[in-house]
């Protein structure tokens, strides 16, 4: 008969009897902290071990020496440009994605829950579609023969096609539409948690729709809001599949310029310092947005 | 209709019909380009065009008739299902102990399990391509499942632990305490009941192998060339009408998984 005796209601006073409880109390943590070791096990290997070692050979150039050049490469301008444009296209996306997302999350927010349930459809699918099959999807779309140019062709009002793609024009609409879920997501859970009463109130105490917004309402959908920007613009950085495809060779990444030292180039010290910058890059953005969120939310509803 | 009030705030629908046609649109621009690849892929012309002015099979005959094509499915598929079955396995267990361990082992193990979804997968990609380069795992389906299992790890403990959030566990002491041992405890009386944390757990990480690309695109090739890997590089470099088709079959896919995840969500809300 196995029972457990952890249970603190259980607990006798008795001093020898309470040792022994104690005792396997801590043998029943340690056994139920061990159910968690094969999967963490296998996250030391394929994902621990790996940044690891890229973080070790950032620090060695290509004969084995020790070196900081890995580092100091960054400085060219063929990385800073790369850099800059990264930070360009992920700040253009995060705040597409804010205007288009915050009037969509809002809307569904003030909507009973089967109808905005419902319309959800429309940003959950996207989100259980292949990014490959979206991306494909939008240079289908957006090509010099594709859809859109032959539709405006046709109809006239352009005699020639419109650059809409292999730009960093068609970068940013292909990664909005990946993203966009992503923001819309979190912002709508946490609307749906603002009590409407606090908008009958401000209509109560004389705003109009307007300020009641601006005062009421948009400030205790902050957090939510930064949690959803976060995510996205963090995202964003890292983000390979749909740039390689959408820039056309002109739009150059952070993510596309460490796959492109190691395929390309066989750089591993280059290929690592970008890598290891770009996690701790990824790392602060991701603590600062939690800390930013966490006191805006403190200071948002108390 | 339209003059009545929306909101608390007493605007009506009329003043904030600008939101209605605003939100629609960006409705057209999620779904338009889920969609329209399916009617492009019956296309019957050697080119894709919309609406197609002829309709035939060709392209679904080309995917279907091509060798390489079924072996990547073939690969695509078989490292779907095995990362279903681990991660599946290892992220519930794993999220059991973590709901019944408190303090900071529990927090630890937490962090530690939502590390794949943080990681830039660029740097899981070219990671993994280096260490499995030294152990001989590269082009391998072992060294694909384990690295899909590790990335799918996060989304089934979220969903396990969520499930075990609304579950009483002194059920368990219970059936413990008539003289079931541990493990039978949990599976007879803890797993059905939360099945559908499970379930819905599993769902995730088989379109998270299924639809992985950048992994893939390091650690595998020739023979065991996923179909995501294939589609990448066909897309890369020719605009290949073949590609329509198996975009319109994964697109089928996800709304037959989207449906299904629903369907999870619906009865356990009524649970």
């Amino acid at each position: 008969m196995t029972m457990t005796l952890d249970h603190p209601g259980t607990l006798p006073a008795a001093a020898p009897n309470a040792d022994a409880l104690q005792r396997q109390g801590a043998r029943e943590r340690r056994a139920l902290a061990s159910l968690t070791l094969p999967g963490a096990a296998l996250i030391f290997v394929v994902l621990i071990l790996p940044i690891g070692w890229l973080f070790w050979q950032s620090f060695f150039g290509a004969a084995g020496q020790p070196t900081l050049e890995n580092y100091a490469r960054m400085l060219k301008p063929v990385y800073v440009r790369t850099f800059v444009t990264t930070f360009e296209v992920s700040g253009l996306v995060t705040l597409a994605c804010v205007l288009l997302g915050y009037p969509v999350a809002y809307l569904l927010a003030q909507l009973p829950e089967r109808l905005a349930g419902l319309l959800m459809i429309f940003v959950i699918l996207p989100f259980w579609t292949s990014v490959l099959v979206r991306t494909y999807a939008w240079l289908v779309l957006l090509q010099r023969t594709g859809i859109i140019n032959t539709w405006l062709v046709d109809a006239g009002l352009i005699s020639e096609p419109l650059p809409l793609v292999h730009n960093m024009l068609g970068v940013v609409i292909g990664m909005v539409h990946v993203m966009l879920p992503f923001l819309i997501l979190p912002l709508y859970a946490s609307m749906r948690a603002i009590d409407p009463v606090y908008m009958r109130a401000a209509a109560n105490c004389g705003a109009t729709p307007a300020q009641a917004f601006r005062q009421v309402f948009l400030p205790l959908s902050l957090p939510g809001l930064a949690a959803g920007v976060g995510l996205v613009f963090v995202l964003c950085l890292g983000f390979y599949v749909t740039p390689a495809l959408l820039g056309g060779g002109r739009v150059s990444m952070w993510a596309m310029q460490i796959a492109d030292n190691i395929s390309v180039y066989g750089n591993w010290g280059a290929a690592s310092s970008l890598g290891v910058v770009l996690l701790i890059v990824t790392g602060i953005i991701l603590y600062a947005f939690k800390r930013l969120f966490r006191t805006e939310n403190f200071g948002g509803t108390r | 209709m339209l003059s009545r009030p929306a909101t608390q705030t007493q605007i009506t629908h009329l003043q904030r019909l600008w939101l209605y046609v605003l939100v629609g649109l960006v409705f057209l621009f999620l779904i338009v380009p889920c969609l329209i690849v399916i009617p492009m892929s019956f296309s019957g012309s050697k080119y894709l065009e919309f609406p197609p002015r002829t309709w035939s099979l060709q392209w679904y005959e080309a995917y279907l008739g091509s060798p390489e094509w079924r072996a990547a499915t073939f690969v695509s598929l078989r490292a779907a299902l095995l990362t279903t079955l681990f991660a599946t396995t290892l992220g519930t267990i794993a999220a059991y102990g973590i709901a019944r361990v408190h303090g900071a082992v529990s927090s630890l193990a937490r962090g530690v399990f939502m590390l794949p979804m943080l990681v830039p997968l660029i740097l899981l990609a070219i990671g993994c391509f280096f260490v499995y380069a030294k152990i001989g795992l590269n082009g391998t389906t072992t060294g694909l499942v384990l690295a899909h299992t590790m990335l799918a790890l996060p989304f089934v403990v979220i969903a396990v632990l969520s499930g075990l959030a609304s579950y009483d566990m002194n059920q368990e002491r219970v059936a413990q305490s008539l003289g079931a041992s541990r493990p039978w405890a949990f599976l007879t009386v803890t797993l059905p009941q939360i099945r559908l944390s499970v379930l819905s757990g599993a769902l995730f990480a088989f379109v998270t192998s299924f639809d992985e690309v950048v992994i893939a695109l390091f650690i595998t090739g020739g023979q065991n060339a996923t179909l995501t890997r294939l589609m990448f590089a066909n897309i890369r470099d020719q605009i290949d009408p073949t590609v329509a088709a198996i975009s319109s079959l994964l697109i089928g896919l996800s709304i037959l998984l989207l449906v299904g995840s629903q369907l999870l969500l619906r009865k356990g809300a009524r649970k």
